[in-house]
């Protein structure tokens, strides 16, 4: 596998150009999560309207795989129902060979159809050890509305 | 250089072409290793001390045997301070609660130094808040080196243990052992070196180095896993009690109460990785048959040589000496716009395995202003084509993130 599948052009722009960093003024849920093996650190606030995520920060520093991880969920999330959310965290994670399943999260037919940008992310199922790193976004953000629940 | 590539071949595990920068984490293999433990595992392996058979006469005389060896090659004035261990954390661990648990009170200070790895950092940490003495930490100066007058004013009555590293693993620093132990003496202290990076790379002598316990480990010094040493200054022993309970490490035993056995078998509870110390005194006579003088010379000018090609490569800071001197073979690298975990995957891709993160040492990483680097390591088989494959491998990472 070419190096250059891995760094696709948008993950090397979202890891330079990282979306809603910062903070919120009044998140109603918020979580932080570490990967203790390298030291990626991530802390996520949400805001969240009617059972929708109507507005999400991240501050984070680690590499530019969980860094653009961070960066496109919370394109992905913002404007989200919790339920919606949950599937795509569903699709994520089988895209990612984390969890099992036939519904393979993106459709190699029609790349960017179902998961958009993060479907770029599909390279790393090739590094086993950096699988870790794009996940780590996906379970601070699923712990954080865990709080809301 | 001495040229030292023949014994490649020797290793295995490079038969592949991998460019092996990761000996700071742990060693390569050579066949002599593999073939004396697959020997002795074959051919005499019974455990140890239980005398009454020929099989575990022979097993016992083969572990002593490598006590003996490791005492000839760290210069110890008797076998007896040689104390086997699983590794070099457990030899720390077995001082920081054997003897700091007996030792140490509330008023009390221990003084370890900012460039320590966990395992010379973590034991002390909960020995203290046991013992309620506290621990305080020498800083280093922004060049990297130990603060050798900030040590000094550090120093009092109060402090009993002064543990420091005998070579730093993320930078390569080699204190100045024998003045630290000199000015801990004066003030009563003890002193611990955490030595796993240092007596594989340098030639050791404890009784010159002074200090008072000393921790290596075997898988770092092309020895298998699951063996490590203290060794102990035997006064220093004596003051120590037993940090594990178990068989082969008693005397006598009642329901209620036991006496221990002597030293160093006290310290050696439970059946000891005993293939391992075959495997330790083969890979101490490897050693020796290139001369530990070889080894550090040859691990100094392969770093030279990188020290040299890394200043051309773009966006590339060494966190550590940027000089020999007093410096051992262990690089660390922190490459501008590309995190260091990114730098190891593109540098895998190419060939090259070096270790990215904290290195176990999150406090020097602080310290440094760092959260992760890339890190090469050199021992006996590396070779200058490593030192180039590392070099391309670094350009091709800045090309691919677009550093200038």
């Amino acid at each position: 596998m070419a190096l250059e599948d891995l760094y696709r052009e948008v993950i090397l722009d979202h890891y330079r150009n990282p979306r809603n960093r910062g903070r919120l003024e009044r998140p109603d849920a918020s979580a932080s999560g570490v990967n203790p093996l390298c030291g990626d650190e991530l802390a996520i606030e949400l805001a969240l309207r009617d059972g929708v995520v109507s507005d999400v920060a991240i501050e984070s520093q680690g590499c530019s795989i969980s860094q653009s991880s961070a960066s496109m969920m919370t394109e992905a999330i913002k404007g989200k129902s919790i339920e919606e959310i949950k599937a795509l965290v569903s699709k994520f994670r089988k895209m990612m060979s984390l969890d099992e399943g036939e519904d393979a999260g993106f459709d190699p037919e029609r790349p960017g159809a179902v998961l958009g940008d993060i479907e770029a992310l599909q390279g790393v199922r090739q590094y086993p050890v950096r699988i870790k790193c794009a996940a780590l976004a996906w379970n601070t953000m699923l712990e954080a509305l865990q709080e809301t629940a | 250089m001495n040229d030292l590539s023949h014994l490649k071949a020797d290793f295995p595990v490079l038969e592949n072409g991998v460019h092996f920068l990761d000996s700071a984490s742990s060693s390569q293999k050579p066949i002599p290793v593999l073939e004396a433990m697959d020997r002795f595992a074959r051919g005499s392996y019974a455990n140890v001390h239980r005398g009454a058979y020929k099989l575990s006469v022979a097993a016992t005389e083969a572990y002593e045997g490598a006590r003996r060896r490791v005492a000839e090659f760290v210069g110890a004035d008797d076998d007896r301070e040689i104390v086997f261990t699983r590794g070099a954390t457990t030899a720390i661990n077995t001082v920081a609660f054997g003897w700091g648990l007996e030792n140490l009170e509330e008023g009390d200070r221990i003084l370890a130094t900012e460039m320590e790895h966990h395992a010379n950092l973590v034991p002390w940490q909960m020995v203290a808040r046991r013992t309620g003495a506290v621990l305080d930490h020498v800083p280093i100066t922004d060049e990297c080196r130990l603060d050798m007058d900030a040590f000094e004013k550090k120093m009092g009555p109060d402090v009993k243990m002064v543990a420091v590293t005998g070579m730093s693993n993320v930078l390569g620093t080699i204190p100045d052992i024998a003045a630290i132990s000199r000015i801990a003496h004066r003030h009563g202290a003890r002193v611990l070196v955490d030595a796993a990076q240092r007596v594989p790379h340098l030639p050791v002598d404890v009784t010159e180095m002074g200090a008072d316990f000393v921790a290596f480990s075997s898988h770092k010094m092309l020895g298998p896993t699951g063996i490590g040493v203290l060794w102990g200054r035997m006064e220093a022993l004596e003051e120590m009690e037993p940090f594990e309970g178990g068989g082969e490490m008693i005397s006598d035993v009642t329901l209620h109460t036991a006496t221990w056995a002597g030293i160093p078998h006290r310290f050696e509870a439970g059946t000891p990785p005993i293939i391992e110390a075959v495997g330790l005194h083969a890979a101490i006579d490897y050693l020796d048959s290139i001369g530990m003088e070889k080894v550090f010379d040859h691990d100094k000018a392969l770093t030279a040589i990188a020290l040299e090609r890394l200043g051309d490569v773009p966006g590339l800071a060494i966190q550590g000496p940027k000089d020999l001197e007093d410096r051992g073979g262990v690089i660390s690298m922190d490459m501008k716009g590309i995190h260091a975990h990114d730098v190891a995957t593109i540098l895998d891709e190419e060939g090259v395995a070096v270790r990215a993160g904290h290195h176990c040492a999150k406090p020097l990483m602080r310290r440094l202003g760092v959260t992760a680097t890339a890190r090469a390591s050199f021992y006996v088989y590396n070779t200058e084509a490593d030192v180039d494959a590392l070099v391309s491998g670094l350009r091709r990472a800045g090309e691919l993130f677009g550093v200038r």
